[in-house]
């Protein structure tokens, strides 16, 4: 039931300030979602749903560092690995 | 899927998993507070990865498993009128009450629907006007605004049949409950991503200093997890204990403030009874009086449903970290999720659940 997922925006249905509505795409499963807690949201932007609201706007270069930061181990690993093996 | 694949690498969680491994120099507890992450730390088996000097173990993160029994048996109460449509998530349905649950009072011909959101309930309120729409409002602080939401929509649309049974729980107090307690274990914690990303970790900051625990806000996938593991551990290490985001791309310090400003014009805090635990003080939401039109503990008769918790259930020491599901005597015999004799054993994130089926 806590699960939220990320999606989409690929169209925004309503602009009224009291109930904004988008479609998005989760996957290709495509579902209504109420944003209007995010009032900056726009088509393309991905954002994490939870129970047919978005909480949050998914900060993309934030998602990038994260895999960029976790990829260095690899590295990392794969010198130390190849150092120990020589 | 994007933002969602990438973060399930076996390679990096490979290298993660090193890079633990050559942090750590002694044993140590952590504590993921959120079901969602016991599920995946399960279903990944993520433990395996892990050095044997850590152990995780798993909080009262399943809003599902702790909604008191109480609740539980009014929600049947109330499905078992005439003219009423109870609507709830999926995971409410087999959540067993003091002699049934939601599915088999379906059976039996209640109106009970399963609604993926609480504006659907709204929506099915709208188009029934003949019947009283109640609909089963649990949740921590990730499901509250939507929960919020539809009463704001129920009343914009003028609606007079709609109300929600609310039980709302909050995860700081359950913290400091866990962290207060003189047998707690933990050491550090990982805290709920999702729940974060509307209330922001601000919140955090003094528990962390309290009780010298470092806090880590930790998303749901592998490699958020295992991020979320090594930041605690290098903490812990160090010595230090302060508040770290590690789930950046979804969390933002102040959290989402529309959001919670939906949730505090409906709800305002209150002590809860948190099943399996005991009551908590100042942990959870109850409606406020300016709302009682829509709070279907106002509109039912409900006094005097409450019952106590089934003895062999060891869910509450499970749910503070003391014990983990097998050392519970009914574990996979007595109660299995097709039987369940207690909530986490019916939720897919409840810790029951997570180790029976992922783990034997
Ligand atoms: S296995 Fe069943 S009875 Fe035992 S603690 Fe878990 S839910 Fe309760």
């Amino acid at each position: 039931m806590c699960l939220a997922v990320p999606g989409k925006i690929i169209s925004i249905n309503s602009n009224n300030s009291e109930f904004r509505t988008a479609k998005v795409s989760f996957g290709g499963a495509v579902k209504e979602i109420n944003i209007q807690w995010l009032p900056e949201a726009k088509i393309g932007n991905y954002i994490l749903a939870h129970v047919g609201t978005a909480l949050s706007i998914i900060d993309e270069e934030e998602a990038e560092e994260a895999i960029k930061t976790a990829k260095e181990f690899e590295d990392i690993q794969k010198t130390l690995d190849e150092s120990l093996n020589k | 899927m994007k933002f969602v694949d990438e973060y399930r690498d076996i390679k990096t969680v490979k290298a993660l998993a090193e890079k633990i491994k050559s942090a750590v120099t002694q044993n140590w507890t952590i504590m993921e507070i959120c079901g969602g992450q016991t599920h995946s730390i399960m279903k990944y088996r993520l433990q395996d990865f892990l050095p044997k000097e850590i152990t995780l173990v798993h909080g009262p993160g399943c809003p599902v498993c702790v909604t008191p029994l109480e609740v539980i048996d009014k929600a049947h109460f109330i499905a078992r009128q005439e003219n009423v449509i109870m609507a709830s998530f999926g995971d409410m349905l087999r959540v067993p009450g003091s002699d049934t649950d939601l599915l088999k009072i379906k059976a039996e011909g209640g109106d009970v629907r399963i609604v993926y959101s609480p504006l659907d309930a709204v929506n099915i309120a709208e188009k029934n006007p003949d019947k009283k729409v109640v609909f089963l409002a649990v949740g921590f602080e990730t499901t509250a605004p939507a929960n919020a939401m539809s009463v704001v929509e129920a009343k914009r649309r003028n609606l007079t049949n709609f109300s929600i049974l609310s039980s709302h729980v909050l995860v700081p107090p359950a913290m400091h409950a866990i962290l207060s307690s003189q047998r707690s274990l933990i050491q550090g914690f990982l805290a709920a991503g999702h729940v974060c990303t509307v209330m922001g970790y601000e919140e955090y900051i003094p528990i962390a200093e309290k009780y010298k625990t470092p806090i880590v806000i930790t998303g749901f996938e592998p490699v958020d997890i295992l991020k979320g593991i090594l930041a605690c551990v290098e903490q812990l290490e160090n010595g230090e204990y302060f508040v770290e985001n590690e789930y950046k791309r979804m969390v933002k310090k102040e959290g989402n403030i529309p959001a919670q400003n939906t949730m505090f014009e409906i709800f305002e805090i209150t002590d809860r009874n948190w099943r399996g635990i005991g009551e908590i003080q100042k942990s959870g939401f109850k409606i406020k009086e300016k709302y009682s039109d829509f709070d279907a503990e106002t509109l039912f008769d409900l006094e005097g449903l409450s019952k106590d918790e089934p003895k062999v259930c060891i869910a509450g020491e499970i749910m503070q970290g003391l014990k983990k599901p097998f050392e519970c005597p009914a574990f996979g015999k007595e109660c299995n999720p097709e039987n369940p004799l207690g909530s986490p054993m019916v939720s897919s994130e409840g810790a029951c659940a997570a180790y029976y089926r992922y783990n034997r």
